[in-house]
């Protein structure tokens, strides 16, 4: 299910609180007790998985990073790697979205996506509860993560929601119009941009603004149809 | 073949001789199974072909000697006298044999129809020709089968056995031909003038200039209506033609139409109107026009819809909401919302997903529940575009658009306006999403919705009701406390319940709700304690529970336990709903006797506090009055002080409560001290009060609880002061039957114990001519209830001459030959009361009530037996009478009762016999001595 990734340039040096990415064949040597380790220690960050869950996201990880055909060195999946991953499984069509939601899983900011960055990003992308949820989706709209969501930022979001342009003379107008119909509904502070409080105030009052500024969330038809390939499948291998 | 052409053809009724056999689509299928009869005869029969017919069938032919190649025409086969067996002079045809018969018919081809016809036209029972006079068709029971076998029997005749063959052919054909008479017949549409013109008001709807129309024109060829309906000259009436019309169809020339019972055909039409037949006979306008008119099948297709519409509402009767208000259109000022919803409703059109939801989040700000802002969603085109949002893959956007429609279809133009769009189709089939949330919002718009008729069909038509049963489905009743998993199924539940309960309004809906196994399912989460489910579930049962399937479901799958459970509940809504289900289960005693046994009494008793409630009240009051029918009920009743408490409410009261209440304190009147008790409480006003009222219902239950209260004397007294008897009689002039019933019912005990009843009796003004001209009525309650009226007046002597004078003795004689043991008792006890004067008794028997009267005593009711004996015993004191009844056998069925244990009935037989006896004694005696 997930396409070929062209090379990657080699990510940046290891964040230090994390385990650094590694090549899949580094790992197999790593041995079974590092495994476990790995396996128990996500057990308790990625706390919506069980450990056979765990162990075939990691597979699945392994799999996925040796299709890239990415140098050992490279570690881990790269962007444009993840993004199409996004693309085939979940229907992202955003890039900018899906730009969004590779920076919320990489962590550690290196470019680069880790075993434990991509468990434990799936556990929230996949059964995220609804604050976890509302903190990711946050997080991708905050697009320069200064913590809140400009009127700015919305209109960069939202500049491509109007399929037809209205006959009007700024087909700007539309958007911005748009920006301030959603600044109207969600700006409860009236400070003219949505803090981390006024966004999880309108989501908690109203579901269908979680992904108020485009797909960041798998929806249920993909999620169950992921959930079914990877969990069955890694099992019979 | 003799008895089918006697009875099923149909002959035209052109004096006894000659008839002709109309063309209608029924002979002709008869003609034509005649001829393959014969003309297969002499291939599959050839024995009996060549047999030689008594006489030739002979008639008239069409066909002339050049179909035969020949100048003269005779058959080259002849009989042993040289006889030719086939003639032909001039037009004459005659016949001797099948052989022949078959060839003819052979060589006739395309006119053997006529010729089959004409033959059969002159030779009305061909058996008797064929066989011979002893074998003809005789109506009732046939012996000649039997002749023939004994015949068959006793000599060898190869002739005999011949006939005996051919007979039994014969005999099979006319049974072959009976039965596909039958079913031509029952396939036969006889068409009325109401349903051909209904049809043609209906065509003409959809018929005009412009495309979409299904015909350019219809017209009929008179305006004048004869007063039967039809149009058709009364000359033409008698063939079963009814009117005549003139269809222009887009595509074709004007077609000339008949319409007759048998079915509507072209007839030879233009100028004036040629009468016959030229096409096969339809069963309606519109099949024939099927096969005319290419243009008008395409048309009707589209049409079809909007057209089953129009012709189905007539056969859903149920109960609807109002038929929507027209919104005041034309006003200029259009408020500011119009402004606000039509700028988000631009990005609903022209925007993706995620702008899409922004704006339908948006719209919920405005206030939805406002007509304002409805009307503004409809009219500015949103609402199109919201059903559209539906048919999406979207899921937000569906969700968004259900949360919207949820709100606004609270509105009737709305809800009409959904239904119109499509908009039920969609959310039936949303209810197979995945999504739960989604589910939810799709059944509770279709709850709100499927308010009217139309509405709730479509949902049945589209598989909704299988759909919405299934919600129910999810199911974790039991706990009390529920996770979070267990709330949102315990939703989805709630959800399908509350669709269903709207949808529960129509008949077919209730059937389809049972077929679809959604009783034991409403039955499992009535067991359930959330009354946010509880309402709906209950609401849907008591709505279901007019059908009696309903009602013996809810006995046996242990439904009243919970209902009665839930009379308890906190709910008031709930509470109204339990109750109103037990009101309409109650009807039927075993679930009187659950009620009662689960303790359902006492909480009924409670709910009679509440008063302020009149929703409530009613429900509660009606579950009373039905569980009062029970006598063990009634007592635990006055144990709960339930009658007291009903009495208390007898004023200021909605007449839906009154009904209700009134019934209820009747029934329990059964207990004579409930009649005490209502005296007590100062009941008895009221009750006499509400006999000035109009309600039907109500009147009906106010008749029969005075008449209960008047058996006791105490209560009388009151009654007489309050003139509630003279209010009693002139209910007896209400048009309602029940009503007249139960007030001379209720006559009856008031005469009992009035202190003196024969004077207040007279004092009401044309009151005795009034009750004997109810002997007239055709209701079998009423006469009967009036006879034990005419009891008790009559046993004053004054009152009893006043009815003799205004005709009461032939009257209750007319009634004599009855088979209603109710009625026979009753008008045998006021025949026997009425013999107290004058005359009567002679005037019984010249009416002729004795013989009648003695055949009551063969009735298998003792209480018949009584009063009858009784009335003979009066009425043996005149002498013709007592020879009536002897020649009736009356001394032998009374010797049977001189035996019996009830003593009035002994003494009765007894004395009539007796007077019989001395009767016969004195004759002899006058004889012989």
């Amino acid at each position: 299910m997930f396409r070929c990734d062209p090379p990657v340039s080699p990510g940046g040096s290891a964040g230090p609180p994390r385990p650094r990415c590694r090549g899949s064949g580094e790992r197999a040597a790593m041995g079974r007790r590092r495994l476990r380790q790995l396996v128990d220690s996500l057990r308790r960050s990625a706390e919506h998985f069980d450990k056979r869950e765990v162990e075939c996201l990691i597979r699945l990880f392994d799999a996925l990073v040796a299709e890239s055909g990415s140098r050992p060195a490279a570690g881990g999946l790269g962007r444009s790697m993840f993004r199409d991953a996004l693309h085939s499984a979940f229907g992202m069509t955003d890039d900018m979205i899906m730009d969004r939601v590779f920076h919320t899983f990489d962590r550690d900011n290196d470019s680069c996506i880790s075993v434990v960055e991509w468990v434990e990003g799936l556990s929230v992308f996949l059964r995220g509860t609804l604050e976890e949820r509302i903190k990711y989706c946050f997080e991708v709209y905050d697009l320069n993560g200064d913590g809140y969501i400009s009127r700015e930022e919305m209109f960069q979001m939202l500049k491509n929601s109007l399929l037809k342009q209205p006959s009007e003379e700024d087909p700007d107008e539309g958007i911005k119009d748009l920006v301030d119909i959603a600044l109207k509904k969600m700006d409860y502070d009236h400070d003219g941009k949505l803090s981390f409080m006024d966004f999880e105030k309108a989501v908690r009052d109203e579901m269908l603004l979680l992904e108020a500024f485009g797909p960041c969330l798998p929806d249920i038809k993909s999620s169950m149809a992921f959930e079914q390939k990877t969990f069955q499948d890694t099992r019979r291998l | 073949m003799g008895a089918a052409l006697a009875r099923a053809a149909q002959w035209t009724a052109a004096g006894s001789g000659n008839g002709t056999l109309e063309i209608t689509p029924l002979n002709e299928s008869l003609l034509n199974q005649i001829i393959k009869f014969a003309e297969d005869f002499n291939t599959r029969h050839p024995q009996e072909a060549v047999f030689l017919f008594r006489e030739p069938l002979e008639w008239k032919t069409q066909l002339d000697c050049s179909v035969f190649g020949k100048a003269t025409v005779q058959s080259e086969a002849k009989d042993k006298d040289g006889q030719p067996l086939l003639l032909l002079t001039a037009s004459t045809l005659r016949v001797r044999s099948f052989d022949q018969l078959s060839h003819l018919l052979q060589i006739a081809v395309e006119k053997k129809l006529k010729e089959a016809r004409a033959c059969l036209e002159a030779n009305r029972d061909p058996i008797v020709k064929i066989l011979g006079s002893e074998y003809g068709t005789v109506e009732g029971e046939d012996m000649s089968m039997l002749h023939l076998l004994d015949k068959v029997k006793k000599d060898d005749d190869p002739e005999t056995e011949m006939k005996m063959k051919i007979f039994l052919l014969l005999y099979q054909l006319d049974l072959q031909l009976l039965n596909s008479s039958l079913k031509e017949i029952s396939q036969d549409i006889r068409l009325s003038p109401a349903a051909i013109s209904n049809e043609v008001n209906l065509l003409k709807n959809f018929s005009g200039k412009g495309g979409d129309t299904v015909l350019e024109s219809l017209e009929y060829t008179s305006d004048y209506i004869f007063s039967n309906g039809c149009r058709a000259p009364p000359w033409r009436q008698v063939h079963g033609e009814i009117c005549y019309l003139v269809i222009k169809p887009h595509d074709t020339d004007p077609l000339y139409v008949t319409c007759s019972t048998a079915g509507v055909f072209l007839n030879g039409g233009k100028d004036d109107i040629h009468y016959e037949r030229k096409s096969d006979v339809y069963k309606d306008i519109v099949t024939f026009l099927r096969e005319r008119s290419p243009r008008f099948v395409e048309t009707m297709a589209r049409q079809v819809c909007r057209f089953e519409d129009v012709s189905g509402s007539s056969s859903e009767t149920e109960e609807d909401e109002e038929q929507p208000v027209r919104h005041q259109e034309g006003n200029t000022d259009l408020p500011s919302e119009y402004w606000g919803i039509q700028k988000l409703a631009k990005y609903l059109k022209g925007g993706d997903p995620t702008a899409t939801v922004i704006a339908l989040c948006s719209m919920r700000d405005f206030n939805l529940a406002q007509e304002t802002c409805q009307m503004a969603i409809r009219d500015i085109g949103c609402l199109e575009v919201l059903i559209n949002l539906l048919d999406t893959e979207e899921i937000r956007c569906q969700i968004g658009s259900l949360k919207i429609l949820k709100e606004i279809s609270q509105n009737t133009l709305i809800r009409h306006a959904i239904a119109d769009l499509g908009g039920l189709e969609i959310m039936v089939k949303i209810l197979d999403s995945p999504d739960k949330d989604l589910k939810c919002l799709a059944a509770e718009t279709i709850a709100n919705v499927a308010r009217f008729q139309q509405a709730r069909r479509t949902v049945r038509q589209h598989g909704g009701i299988k759909r919405l049963v299934g919600l129910l489905g999810y199911i974790s009743v039991g706990s009390t406390s529920l996770t979070p998993y267990q709330a949102k199924d315990t939703e989805i539940a709630r959800c399908g319940a509350l669709a269903l309960w709207s949808c529960s309004k129509s008949t077919k809906n209730k059937e389809a709700i049972r077929k679809a196994g959604g009783i034991p399912l409403l039955a499992r989460w009535l067991k359930c304690s959330h009354a946010n489910i509880l309402t709906p579930v209950v609401g849907t049962l008591q709505e279901c529970a007019s059908e009696p399937s309903y009602r013996l479901a809810i006995r046996t799958e242990g439904m009243i336990e919970n209902l009665v459970k839930n009379l308890s509940s906190e709910h008031e809504e709930l509470q109204m709903h339990c109750a109103s289900a037990i009101f309409k289960c109650a009807e039927d005693k075993e679930t009187r006797d659950l009620v009662r046994q689960h303790g359902g009494l006492q909480p009924l008793s409670v709910l009679l506090g509440n008063s302020e409630n009149k929703q409530l009240l009613a429900a509660v009051t009606g579950a009373i009055w039905k569980c009062a029918i029970s006598g063990e009920n009634v007592s635990k009743f006055q144990e709960y002080k339930a009658v007291e408490a009903l009495v208390g409410l007898l004023t200021d009261q909605p007449e839906e409560v009154l009904v209700n209440i009134v019934g209820a304190l009747g029934e329990c009147c059964q207990e004579p001290i409930n009649r005490t008790i209502i005296r007590k409480c100062g009941g008895i006003p009221p009750l006499v009060k509400l006999l000035t009222g109009t309600d039907q219902a109500l009147l009906v239950n106010v008749t029969k609880a005075v008449g209960a209260c008047a058996t006791e004397p105490e209560n009388m007294m009151i009654i007489d002061h309050l003139d509630g008897v003279r209010l009693l009689w002139s209910l007896l002039k209400n048009p309602n039957p029940d009503v007249q019933a139960n007030a001379a019912w209720a006559i009856c005990p008031c005469i009992e114990n009035a202190k003196d009843a024969g004077e207040m009796v007279r004092s009401f003004v044309g009151g005795l001519e009034l009750i004997v001209n109810l002997l007239k009525s055709k209701n079998k309650e009423v006469l009967t209830s009036v006879c034990a009226a005419i009891t008790n007046i009559a046993k004053d002597e004054e009152n009893l001459a006043v009815l003799t004078d205004h005709g009461v003795i032939p009257l209750l004689s007319k009634l004599a030959n009855t088979n209603n043991d109710k009625l026979r008792r009753h008008l045998a006890e006021a025949i026997s009361h009425c013999c107290m004067w004058g005359s009567n008794r002679v005037a019984f028997g010249e009416t002729k009530a004795i013989a009648p009267l003695v055949r009551y005593l063969k009735s298998k009711d003792p209480s018949v037996h009584r009063a009858t004996a009784q009335a003979l015993y009066q009425l043996s004191e005149d002498p013709n009478n007592c020879i009536t009844m002897h020649e009736n056998g009356v001394v032998k069925l009374l010797l049977a009762m001189v035996g019996s244990t009830d003593e009035t009935l002994q003494e009765a037989a007894a004395g009539c016999i007796a007077n019989i006896r001395r009767l016969a004694l004195a004759t002899e005696k006058a004889k012989y001595g």
